[in-house]
């Protein structure tokens, strides 16, 4: 008898102990995960000037006006001392833009890229930077050995690579001089065109299934392929995008039948409507479960005062439902954020640096940037890559907090 | 009311078979019987809320002012206006208690003037011996009352689009004695106006609040039965049938 007890309760302990053991290992991932990203997108950089801002002007160009900058770019282009900017070039920015037009900006761009010319030319992570400055500071004084006659000693940086600038600019050719604007952009626009395809038809399908369908054969072999449906990889949903979309229907997902020429079927609405058509069994699924977690009492109630089936739904189970929807809808939202093979497949653009103006323009989106990112052989789009999927992962994890925040509201309100 | 031969059934399943019911007007009919036996499934066919189970159907007529409810032409939704119900577990919508009494009449007539609609709440409420209680608190959840108060509130709903009948099932199982109590004083009051059918459980609410009561039992085929129908006092008293009276006197399963 009490050997049982003691047995009984040693097995309890284990079974605690391997459950315990599993949460662990889900928070080890999800901290290592987290710590890779935050690795590469801070840390030391080694920057080289070939001048030095001090030499053009005593004062810090920053804080000179635009009509300062111009006397001084006129002033060094005049001397030709630079080869940089010389009298020619300068005559041939003016024609391009004159000068007296271009903001302070601008003329700043044009002082970095013709003589600064500041460049990164080596990235070191968050843990070099912190445990291993020896090997940072190796790399500096070989830099600086090798460099040529004349030219200013680079210089160590500390940089996160998620800086204002970096939501601002457009993506390029040079890291540093990279942002995520455009996939931002374009991840919304994708986003809201699939929730406007994806909310209305994956809420009302629910309430029919729930409210309206009866039970039988035909309408249990529906409900199953949509449950199917929501296991099928995406990648099988941008093959269908693929055809559908952009090939079949391509005089309208190109704006054409609008007499919007010079597009071709690679728009925002073709992703969101493969992206809609992704997310759709998620909505679903997600809101006939929040319509049958409505009491029945409820609908009992209405019926009983006369109320039709219509009248029911819209002022009972609709409302009472609503909370579970949203947080599905928002699931559903940080699914298509992140889904990344369907896109490539619709043929998001791998170089755009135009806003997205409408939903028949071209696009890109943030996982398909990160991706061409990581591509690149230069070592700085590893770190804008990483500082990329940073924002995207405050995007995901703020979207599914939202979403638990919904439904705990729900939950104290019930 | 009047069931006539009605036999209800679920699928293939017979759940009440072959009632002959006549329900007597501005009186309370009570429905006994023990589990199973079908006492909600025959309550529930007096104003089609059956209709809301797939399988459902009704055999036999059921009459109201001498009209058939399961007439082709008949819509169950104008029967649910006449015929009003109770249920077991209060259940007022997630809504302030105003519009909780103002749902049903709001759906009748979508227009009606504020004065109008105050004056229906008000006297509903008052109807359901609830108006004390809640006149300054109108705008508060009809949820956050307590059991027999939300019960009150669904009895002043049901009142409030003024249905000739009045359909109660096992409305005071969940609540206690004292809020049991007030329930059925108010139900004496409001056979004034209204026709009421009540399903209990509890032989004394039976006995203390209804004029004339249905037994019902459960034959073989697991068919509900209807087995004496008489005035309360009666079937309590003398009841004319052994299983009645074995069950109202305890001695029963």
């Amino acid at each position: 008898m009490q050997s049982n007890i003691i047995s009984r309760k040693r097995n309890a302990k284990i079974g605690q102990a391997i459950m315990f053991a599993s949460t662990a290992f889900a928070l080890i991932a999800l901290v290592a995960l987290l710590l890779n990203v935050l690795n590469r997108s801070f840390g030391n950089v080694i920057v080289r000037r070939e001048i030095e801002p001090s030499v053009l002007s005593p004062t810090p160009l920053e804080q000179l006006s635009r009509d300062e900058l111009n006397a001084l770019v006129k002033r060094i282009a005049d001397s030709d001392d630079y080869d940089g900017l010389t009298r020619g070039a300068y005559r041939r920015l003016d024609s391009e833009k004159p000068f007296a037009e271009r903001s302070q900006a601008e003329i700043l761009t044009v002082i970095n890229e013709r003589l600064i010319k500041e460049e990164v030319v080596a990235s070191f992570t968050l843990w070099q930077t912190l445990f291993e400055p020896a090997s940072v500071n190796a790399e500096l004084a070989k830099l600086n050995n090798a460099r040529k006659a004349g030219m200013p000693e680079a210089r160590v940086e500390f940089r996160s690579w998620v800086n204002a600038r970096f939501f601002t600019q457009t993506m390029g050719s040079v890291a540093e001089l990279s942002g995520i604007r455009t996939a931002i952009l374009g991840s919304l626009a994708v986003i809201a065109m699939t929730m406007a395809i994806a909310l209305p038809i994956g809420v009302g399908a629910a309430i029919y299934l729930e409210e309206y369908a009866k039970k039988n054969r035909l309408n249990d072999l529906i409900q199953t392929n949509i449950t199917n449906l929501a296991g099928v990889p995406s990648i099988i949903y941008g093959m269908l995008g693929l055809f559908v979309f952009v090939r079949a229907l391509e005089s309208f997902t190109s704006g054409a039948v609008f007499g919007i020429a010079g597009n071709n079927g690679r728009t925002i609405l073709s992703a969101g409507l493969t992206m809609a058509l992704l997310v759709l069994p998620i909505i679903i699924i997600n809101a006939q479960e929040a319509i049958r977690a409505v009491p029945n009492s409820l609908r009992q109630a209405s019926y009983g005062l006369g109320a039709t089936q219509w009248e029911t739904i819209r002022d009972h189970v609709m409302p009472a439902a609503l909370p579970g929807i949203l947080t599905g809808t928002i699931l559903a939202m940080s699914r298509a954020m992140g889904e990344t093979a369907p896109m490539v497949v619709v043929g998001a653009s791998t170089f755009i640096v135009s806003d997205p103006t409408g939903p028949f323009s071209k696009f890109t989106t943030l996982p398909i940037q990160i991706y061409n990112w990581t591509a690149q052989p230069d070592e700085q789009f590893r770190n804008i890559a990483a500082a990329a999927i940073l924002v995207l992962l405050i995007i995901l994890l703020s979207l599914n907090m939202i979403a638990i925040l919904l439904r705990n509201k729900m939950r104290n309100t019930n | 009311m009047l069931a006539e031969n009605a036999s209800i059934f679920y699928g293939a399943f017979r759940a009440v078979a072959d009632v002959t019911l006549p329900v007597h007007e501005r009186q309370i009919t009570a429905i006994i019987g023990p589990s199973g036996c079908g006492k909600s499934t025959l309550l529930r066919a007096f104003n089609r809320m059956n209709d809301l189970v797939q399988s459902a159907r009704v055999e036999g007529k059921i009459l109201l002012d001498g009209d058939n409810i399961y007439a082709p032409d008949v819509d169950a939704v104008a029967v649910r206006r006449r015929v009003g119900m109770v249920f077991q577990r209060p259940n007022p919508f997630p809504k302030p208690i105003y519009d909780n009494v103002a749902y049903g009449v709001r759906l009748g007539n979508p227009r009606i003037p504020k004065p109008e609609l105050d004056a229906i709440v008000e006297q509903s409420l008052r109807g359901a011996a609830l108006w004390d209680e809640v006149k300054d608190k109108l705008k508060e959840s009809g949820t956050a009352l307590s059991g027999g108060q939300q019960q009150r509130l669904c009895i002043a709903r049901a009142i409030a689009v003024q249905p000739d009948v009045l359909l109660m099932d096992e409305p005071c199982s969940a609540l206690d004695p004292i809020a049991t109590i007030k329930i059925e004083e108010l139900m004496q009051t409001l056979k004034e106006r209204y026709t009421i059918m009540i399903v209990t459980h509890n032989m004394q609410q039976a006995a203390r609040a209804s004029d004339y009561t249905v037994m019902m039992m459960m034959r073989p085929d697991r068919a509900g039965e209807m087995i004496e129908f008489d005035q309360t006092e009666q079937i309590f008293t003398n009841p004319r049938d052994k299983r009645t009276e074995d069950y109202v006197s305890g001695r029963f399963g």
